[in-house]
């Protein structure tokens, strides 16, 4: 089965289309690279895949390990293994970074049947974590990603991948705002993760983050559609000839 | 002269003047300069009467419905028996004092623990033992014509708490009063009354609760005055958890002396309709006060948080946080005037009222104001009223935490930053317990 399956799905938001009949097929073990301009509805497909208000699905249907996606409330999107990393992370003042990490963990947990940790064992864990991900300890005391620069938003954000263990990574242009070496952490930690049931869904304007990240499948998306589909070389192609080129071509 | 050719408006409603009569020859101090005082009290509040909505001070808050109610004094003597305090406010420790419908019921004191000199005692007993000690101050604060309520505490307070710290001395210790409004077949009204002077240097905590264990309605009407004398620190955190039924008037006056400072979190969480007017009067040169609050309304009930904070000297600094959370038909109000006096240059002056409405009733009136007559000055104000941010909601939502409890981290934060300055941490625990437990009976 495959792990996520979008069919022709359309979408609008406040009323104008902007995904226009996306077809797209995750197998477990996967890395998909989804490639495209600005206002080519990128940004768009992991908000409508990770449920955020606002987006209005008018066709067609996504299936996650089988389950129908769309009828899920985010959390429990969440909880049934998708994860979303933003490509601006929030910043919650006053939320306890470590209080916020808890309640997500045991909500995902507990969906799973498993034991919630309590303060001190999840303390332990955050820890360990953090320390094989190279994060200084000093975040895990603050509050949600309050006060973190744009790189260290972007190596908290492993940490709760790491730490919710979701099957589903949609990394919503992960390489926005981080500097080369920032980006070489970030992509390495997220590489790591990769396992054969885990699958990725890169969203990314540059083939850079791609070095890391090896995908298996490169998609162009624009005007809402997918209009190319390759593989790693397709990435290689479109840096030499700029979306220009292809956009051309699909016209 | 005939007085009743002098009057132009149309008379208020003085309710509780007949309580105030049936009680008033036997509340101690009816004599020399407290009977005086009390006189004159009595006459302002005759002359003014319950504020109606023409009275800008009272925009916000109508207090008609006060006159509907029938409240009978509270007897003069303590009331016996067993006590059972609220968990979050008997979880401040300290040197505790406990106002039982407005009479000092027990001294719950180690008075060895206190430094020397120290003197904490009842109002009540200190008219008869040491008026002289009250003189100076009682009443010197709030005689105010825009607040008839704190003029009818002076005409008929008959007990309270006396707070006395000499010259130079630090009191570790926080000193916790609490008035309690206890079981009665009627509803009552009490007016307990709160005189704390800091002499120069001096420093103190004290912490004043108000709570009810009685599901009839009454009406709890305090005045708190306090002196910071030059260089003093005062820290004074209140808790306003009343009966819901409970009516919650106050009047809180504060002169700070040269370098003096007096700092304060309010949590209000209780009463159907309360009222809180804190006034701070900046008298001496680098004197600084900080005003926070915190407060949670449902239901229909009311909260008001009127300030005043006067710059009457140079180099003072004055800062401001109030945040509510509204849900219900509750309505907030937070009225906020700063004044910047001629010649109070290098004035530094913040406020900032915040609040969040949780339903579509829910109400906020919020007025924060300047008045500056100096030139060279910093001061700065801002209201905002508004929902949960949804990017907040989504972001936890999205890590699998379900929207309700999504809600309840971010309405708690949202108002837990006000506690930040609370430095006592018992304190600040108890008052966020208070918070979070209030918050989650919302639902």
């Amino acid at each position: 089965m495959a792990l996520l399956e979008i069919k022709n799905l359309h979408a609008t938001v406040d009323g104008s289309e902007i995904l226009k009949g996306i077809d797209l097929v995750v197998e477990p073990g996967e890395v998909h690279a989804v490639m495209g301009p600005n206002g080519s509805g990128k940004s768009t497909l992991s908000y409508v895949l990770a449920g955020r208000g606002g987006y209005e699905v008018t066709q067609g249907e996504v299936r996650f390990n089988g389950k129908d996606l769309l009828a899920m409330a985010p959390e429990e999107r969440a909880r049934e293994g998708v994860f979303l990393a933003f490509q601006y992370p929030v910043e919650i003042p006053g939320v306890a970074g470590m209080t916020f990490l808890r309640a997500a963990v045991n909500a995902v947990r507990q969906h799973r049947g498993l034991p919630q940790f309590d303060a001190m064992q999840f303390l332990k864990l955050a820890r360990q974590k953090a320390k094989e991900l190279g994060i200084e300890e000093d975040m895990l005391k603050r509050a949600v990603n309050t006060g973190f620069s744009g790189g260290e938003k972007k190596r908290a954000e492993t940490l709760q991948m790491a730490l919710l263990e979701p099957l589903l990574f949609i990394l919503d242009e992960t390489d926005s705002g981080l500097d080369i070496d920032a980006l070489r952490i970030v992509a390495t930690a997220i590489d790591s993760m990769r396992n054969a049931q885990r699958g990725m869904l890169c969203i990314t304007h540059y083939n850079r983050i791609l070095n890391y990240l090896q995908p298996d499948k490169v998609h162009i998306l624009a005007q809402g559609r997918i209009i190319r589909s390759g593989d790693r070389t397709l990435a290689e192609e479109l840096e030499e000839k700029g979306y220009a080129g292809f956009l051309g071509q699909a016209a | 002269m005939n007085r009743t050719a002098l009057k132009t408006a149309p008379e208020r409603p003085t309710p509780l003047l007949h309580q105030h009569e049936a009680l008033a020859r036997h509340i101690p101090g009816r004599d020399g300069w407290l009977g005086e005082l009390r006189a004159a009290a009595l006459d302002r509040y005759r002359r003014n009467g319950l504020p109606g909505r023409g009275t800008e001070a009272w925009k916000y808050t109508n207090l008609s419905r006060l006159a509907e109610v029938e409240f009978h004094p509270a007897r003069l003597s303590p009331e016996q028996g067993p006590l059972e305090l609220p968990t979050e406010i008997a979880a401040v420790e300290g040197c505790r004092l406990i106002l039982v419908n407005g009479t000092l019921d027990r001294q719950l004191c180690d008075f060895a623990k206190l430094p020397k000199g120290v003197v904490v005692s009842g109002i009540g007993q200190e008219i008869e033992t040491h008026p002289a000690r009250l003189q100076a101050h009682l009443g010197q604060y709030s005689a105010d014509d825009a607040a008839p309520l704190a003029a009818l505490n002076t005409a008929s307070f008959h007990d309270g708490i006396f707070l006395h710290v000499p010259e130079g001395v630090i009191v570790s210790e926080p000193i916790h009063i609490i008035s309690i409004g206890a079981a009665h077949e009627a509803a009552l009204s009490f007016h307990p009354r709160i005189l704390v002077v800091l002499e120069r240097g001096a420093q103190a905590t004290l912490v004043e609760s108000h709570a009810g264990i009685v599901q009839q309605p009454y009406l709890s009407n305090g005045v708190t005055e306090i002196v910071v004398g030059p260089g003093a620190v005062l820290r004074h955190d209140v808790v306003q958890d009343e009966s819901p039924h409970a009516w919650h008037l106050n009047y809180t006056a504060v002169a700070i002396g040269e370098g003096g400072r007096y700092e304060s979190t309010t949590v209000q969480a209780g009463a159907r309709l309360a009222r809180r007017e804190t006034h701070v009067a900046l008298n001496g040169t680098r004197a600084e006060c900080r005003l926070d609050g915190a407060y949670v309304a449902d239901g229909e009930s009311h909260v008001d948080n009127t300030t005043r904070v006067e710059h009457l000297a140079p180099h003072c600094t004055s800062k401001q946080l109030w945040k509510g959370v509204l849900s219900g038909s509750a309505r907030g109000v937070y009225q906020g005037k700063v004044l910047v006096a001629r010649g109070a240059q290098k004035t530094d002056a913040h406020q900032l009222s915040r609040a969040l409405l949780l339903s579509k009733t829910a109400e906020m009136d919020g007025k924060p104001e300047l008045e500056i007559y100096a030139d060279d000055v910093k001061c700065g104000h801002g209201a905002t009223v508004g929902d949960l941010d949804q990017n907040h909601l989504f972001y936890l939502e999205s890590r699998g935490i379900d929207r309700e409890e999504a809600k309840r981290m971010l309405i708690e934060a949202f108002v837990a930053e006000v506690l930040d300055n609370v430095t006592d941490e018992r304190v600040r625990e108890a008052l966020a317990r208070l918070l979070r437990h209030r918050l989650d009976g919302r639902r």
